[in-house]
């Protein structure tokens, strides 16, 4: 006399039963696969995706070329050069990302000082080369004029916490 | 002339149309049978399952199907080459011959033969043969291993499946398959009668084909796919077919067996109106949900444990209830004629 009710148990294949049970419920919740080309999950304000320069309303560029963003990038992915525009104020002459080296941590868009480089909302910018993923100025530029108001938003919304 | 038409062609014709008429939809059973494994699992994991190719993803099967005719055969070197391509081809064409004796509805059987559970038993027992033949074949260990785990997990569940037959025919009297299902419409569905056998034999077909939770030659962890490794394309595809028609025909095999073949489950106007073979497809489909359920639900068994279930469990089981059906049979001299 074990335990009538364990044995009980084992014929009666309490187990499978309750396994069997539990499958057969699961079949009529409701699914949830999100198709994903079509159908997108919410992202947080601060996620952190393709880069972007951004410029003034009046269109003036804001990088100032202070290469702070250069100098704490850990990953040693963005090169900068400048030099002085007819008109005495400093800009950069070049500014290139190396997307293959970029580890998306954000420094860049934390230590820029007039919110000029930032990282937009954009993470599918997935390339069939190498040299499609090397960023230069008037790629980041573009991508700036592209996701403007999408990052002025975010920016907006993640101020507080800032 | 015309004697050689009427007398000799035109039967053959005929034949020929009627097994298309059986091989035809049963292959698109089998194309669907995929697609709803895979829509049926994915409901139970939450997920939606194919949802892109045609409405619902309802040309799926016809995409892989294409997919895998296009692709490369590849043989091995080291493989025999002509073992190795009759091994699909046996394993696909046995799992269609069986469906010669299967009756779809009242006289609806290409042959109607007496010893048609014979005939069955003895052509699913063959199976094991494209089995290791591809993995004798195949020259690859996986393959080996998967292969001589398979034909023993098959031969040991025949067991179980041939005494549990036993019950049905001396309860039936008899061998033919047309006649077990009419004396299922006398006695009740033997699943009333022999409840005990018809779980055993559920859990011995899901063994006998090969299916989870006793997928163990196909152990993707230990064997990678098992004795169809090396299989590639077409030949891959003939394996495929073959299992899951095989499938089918073991759901065919139980339906007829113990849920009443083409009967209805009772015998009043609303359920007579429909056709038998309506009947007898929907009890087939029935069975195979269970084989997709207990995919999605059970977990792989260990093979120390699929072998001990086979002999020390559903052997005796059969025997003994083998004994309690014939005693309680003589004792109140139920036996037909």
């Amino acid at each position: 006399m074990l335990s009538l009710d364990r044995v009980a148990r084992t014929v009666l294949w309490q187990e499978l039963v309750r396994g069997f049970a539990l499958t057969l419920a699961y079949m009529f919740k409701r699914k949830v696969t999100l198709n994903y080309p079509y159908e997108k999950g919410p992202l947080s304000p601060r996620f952190r995706g393709e880069h972007a320069l951004r410029r003034y309303p009046s269109g003036e560029e804001r990088c100032i070329a202070c290469k702070l963003c250069e100098a704490i990038c850990p990953a040693q992915a963005i090169t900068i050069e400048s030099e002085p525009r007819p008109d005495g104020s400093r800009r950069t002459t070049r500014y290139d990302i190396d997307m293959t080296k970029c580890i998306y941590c954000g420094f860049c868009e934390e230590a820029c000082p007039v919110d000029a480089i930032v990282e937009g909302p954009n993470m599918e910018f997935a390339a069939e080369t190498r040299e499609e993923l090397f960023y230069t100025k008037e790629k980041l530029l573009e991508n700036g004029e592209r996701w403007e108001r999408e990052i002025a938003l975010r920016l907006e919304l993640d101020a507080p916490y800032r | 002339m015309a004697e050689i038409f009427t007398g000799t062609i035109w039967p053959l014709l005929q034949l020929v149309g009627l097994t298309l008429l059986i091989v035809v939809p049963l292959l698109v059973a089998v194309a669907y049978l995929t697609y709803a494994e895979r829509k049926i699992i994915a409901a139970m994991q939450l997920r939606q399952g194919p949802m892109f190719v045609g409405p619902y993803g309802l040309l799926q099967p016809l995409a892989d199907g294409l997919k895998l005719f296009f692709k490369e055969t590849v043989i091995p070197s080291g493989a025999n080459r002509g073992v190795f391509l009759i091994a699909p081809m046996v394993t696909f064409v046995l799992a269609l011959i069986g469906w010669a004796v299967i009756p779809f509805g009242p006289g609806l059987v290409l042959a109607d033969i007496n010893v048609g559970i014979l005939y069955l038993f003895a052509v699913s027992s063959l199976g094991v043969y494209g089995v290791i033949m591809a993995g004798w074949a195949s020259n690859s260990r996986y393959a080996f291993l998967g292969a001589l785990r398979s034909s023993a997990q098959m031969v040991s569940y025949e067991i179980a499946i041939g005494l549990i037959i036993i019950n049905v025919l001396i309860t039936a009297g008899s061998l033919n398959l047309s006649d077990i299902v009419e004396a299922q419409a006398e006695h009740g569905w033997y699943v009333i009668w022999h409840f005990p056998m018809f779980v055993i034999f559920i859990a011995s077909i899901l063994a006998e084909t090969n299916r989870h939770p006793f997928d163990l030659p196909e152990d993707e962890a230990s064997l990678v796919t098992g004795y169809n490794v090396e299989y590639s394309s077409m030949t891959f595809a003939l394996f495929f077919l073959g299992e899951y028609a095989n499938m089918i025909l073991m759901s065919a095999m139980a339906s007829i067996l113990f849920l009443g073949g083409w009967l209805p489950p009772v015998a009043v106007p609303p359920f007579t109106w429909i056709p038998g073979p309506i009947w007898f497809i929907l009890k087939i489909s029935l069975v195979l949900f269970v084989y997709i359920w207990a995919r999605a639900t059970l977990p792989r068994y260990r093979y120390d444990q699929l072998m001990r279930l086979g002999w020390k469990v559903f052997l005796p089981l059969a025997l003994a209830w083998i004994v309690i059906t014939s005693g309680v049979m003589v004792t109140f001299d139920l036996f037909p004629d």
